[in-house]
């Protein structure tokens, strides 16, 4: 089987899962839910700290963002927003109903993610001058007071938060937002699949691996990152969006800008294996499936087993599942379409037997 | 000095440039000028500010005094990128690639800039493009480490993969810091040789920096030569050879 298909037939079987697994497994509907939010996580961290090199400890940031201005816009387009939040989301007076519900979701989302983006172009000018150590402090810092500031702006709660639309008795909550869960991690995936086929790919992973090289070769190295972390934002921000409303409550430093999820979302790159498409994909799945049994069954050591996996893995698995795999099957790895000869040869060939049938 | 006509004026043309370092003067007062189609050799002991003349002309750091012009524009005030996607691009004395891509991709991605659009950026790129990528490793000799990450190569043949990525990207000049330093001397006279068909084949224009005097001798048309700074002769080939003042720099009298 060559790796095209191999590819192709991971990625239906993995949607496929997606599909059906809330039959199979209706209790954990908001679980896996979550699961398909920390693929989207996962992924969109990697694009700037595997391919492009840069580890940003600020995504987290989008993930807020993306969250709050979709609730935002929920709550808008019925309520004034002021007196909604001042309320603290106990004044029964706030109905929605089914179709203000789904309005405000398909407003809410993109503009959640829109807005990530347009934070991340605007951070992205400040920050993306920085290298290395510099820039991933830089970005700790940034997290840190955003989170601060978003704890202090009564318009969306302050630090008491906000509460996401309450959800009329016909919809059912966990379903409607695990496919939508589903359906913006199998977008992301998608997307993701094909702008690592293109040249982008290429070049930033040259800033990745000699960002002065890359400046040599008259690439445009400022605009490139801007772009790979606008849309890690983009990406970010959305699947924050839909976070807030699974969790129905927003609080700013434990739900919107929680500085664990904000780590999380880089171990779950590093597990799977930094830098490729799937490594964020497995390690997200197997991060969670192994966070969600700890915290079932070793609760109150939870934290020290989840610490102790993240240790067994930068030990055993420093460059993460896909890069053991790679190291122990390369065949798997190879890219005949990458090759200017062979296949080059074979496809000309054929081009040319056709244009001969043709004449 | 040699004179030239205001029409057919040089490719690059330095013009004065000093370059200090807090108290060092790197540079003195340097002027130089390499026409279009020759190939121009740079000489000069250690620490005679060789390399900070390449990184002054590729725009690596701000020049003190002087003036940088090349194919008829002032670029000592341009970025790095920019001059690179005028067609003057430059090696690094130590490897500069991009170790955890493979060979291939590393070719792919130095394609000119200069031609390229944005959208050309979201797309997988043609097989014109690989093709020329596998054709020109094979010209530098490495077309079976094309899978290989460029990381794994020796540092011999990351120099020659350098250059076959700077052949990549079509330029009009190319500034080559000691291109031959470090590679196997076996494989000197090829890499030689094929400079000059870089030159000759394929017009582009060579400024070469490098401590192999009989390399130089043999590549070069004319020849600069530094010493503590400043411009300390220039002239041809068999010139530079027996002027007595770049021998004393040479052998350290002075």
């Amino acid at each position: 089987m060559n790796r095209r298909l191999r590819h192709i037939s991971a990625l239906t079987a993995l949607f496929a899962i997606g599909l059906v697994g809330p039959w199979l497994m209706p209790a954990y509907i908001s679980q896996f839910a979550q699961l398909w939010l920390f693929i989207v996580l996962a992924l969109s961290w990697d694009i700037m700290g595997g391919q492009t090199g840069y580890n940003s400890f600020g995504n987290i940031i989008y993930f807020g963002i993306g969250m709050y201005a979709s609730a935002v816009a929920q709550v808008g387009v019925v309520w004034p927003v002021a007196d909604y939040t001042a309320a603290k989301g106990g004044g029964t007076e706030f109905v929605f109903t089914a179709e203000q519900i789904y309005t405000g979701l398909a407003l809410g989302i993109p503009l959640g993610g829109l807005l990530a983006m347009a934070a991340a172009i605007v951070f992205g000018a400040l920050l993306l001058g920085m290298r290395g150590h510099y820039f991933a402090i830089a970005t700790l810092g940034l997290a840190v007071a955003i989170a601060e500031l978003a704890a202090g702006w009564d318009y969306i709660g302050a630090g008491s938060g906000m509460v996401t639309p309450t959800l009329p008795q016909e919809i059912e909550g966990p379903v409607l937002f695990y496919y939508l869960s589903l359906a913006l991690a199998v977008l992301a995936i998608l997307f993701y699949a094909w702008l690592y086929s293109t040249r982008f790919r290429l070049a930033i992973n040259a800033i990745r691996d000699d960002e002065d090289k890359a400046e040599a070769l008259g690439h445009h190295t400022t605009r490139n990152k801007m772009t790979a972390w606008a849309i890690s934002a983009l990406f970010t921000g959305m699947a924050g969006a839909i976070y807030g409303n699974l969790s129905g409550f927003i609080d700013p430093h434990d739900i919107a800008f929680n500085a664990e999820i904000g780590v999380w979302m880089i171990l779950m790159a590093i597990l799977g294996g930094k830098g490729t498409l799937w490594g964020p994909i497995i390690g997200a799945i197997v991060f969670f499936v192994s966070k969600e049994l700890f915290w079932t069954y070793l609760l109150g050591w939870q934290r020290v087993a989840l610490g102790l996996l993240i240790v067994i893995i930068v030990v055993f698995f420093p460059e993460g599942i896909m890069g053991w795999v790679r190291s122990r099957w390369p065949h798997l790895f190879a890219a005949p379409h990458l090759d200017g000869d062979e296949g080059n040869a074979a496809a000309a060939a054929t081009d040319e037997r056709k244009e001969a049938a043709n004449a | 000095m040699r004179e030239w006509q205001a029409q057919d004026r040089p490719l690059l043309e330095v013009k004065n440039v000093t370059k200090r370092f807090g108290g060092v003067v790197a540079n003195r007062n340097i002027s130089l000028f390499v026409e279009r189609g020759t190939i121009v050799g740079l000489i000069g002991p250690n620490g005679s500010g060789k390399t900070t003349l390449f990184n002054s002309i590729v725009g690596a750091h701000p020049i003190d005094e002087g003036e940088i012009w090349f194919d008829g524009r002032e670029i000592s005030r341009y970025r790095t990128a920019q001059i690179a996607r005028m067609g003057l691009m430059r090696t690094f004395q130590q490897t500069h690639i991009f170790g955890k891509m493979t060979c291939i991709e590393n070719m792919l991605i130095s394609m000119p800039e200069r031609r390229r659009q944005l959208r050309d950026l979201f797309s997988p790129g043609s097989r014109a493009d690989r093709a020329r990528a596998v054709d020109l490793l094979q010209f530098v000799g490495l077309y079976s480490k094309r899978h290989h990450l460029a990381g794994s190569l020796s540092f011999g043949q990351q120099k020659l993969l350098e250059f076959a990525m700077a052949l990549m990207s079509e330029p009009k000049m190319l500034l080559l810091d000691e291109p031959t330093a470090g590679i196997n001397p076996t494989l000197i006279n090829g890499l030689v040789d094929r400079l000059r068909r870089t030159n000759a084949e394929l017009g582009i224009t060579l400024l070469v920096i490098e401590h192999n005097m009989r390399v130089i001798m043999n590549l070069a048309e004319y020849i600069y030569c530094l010493a503590h700074g400043e411009l300390l002769a220039a002239g041809p080939p068999e010139e530079i050879r027996n002027d007595q003042r770049v021998i004393d720099a040479y052998l350290g009298a002075s």
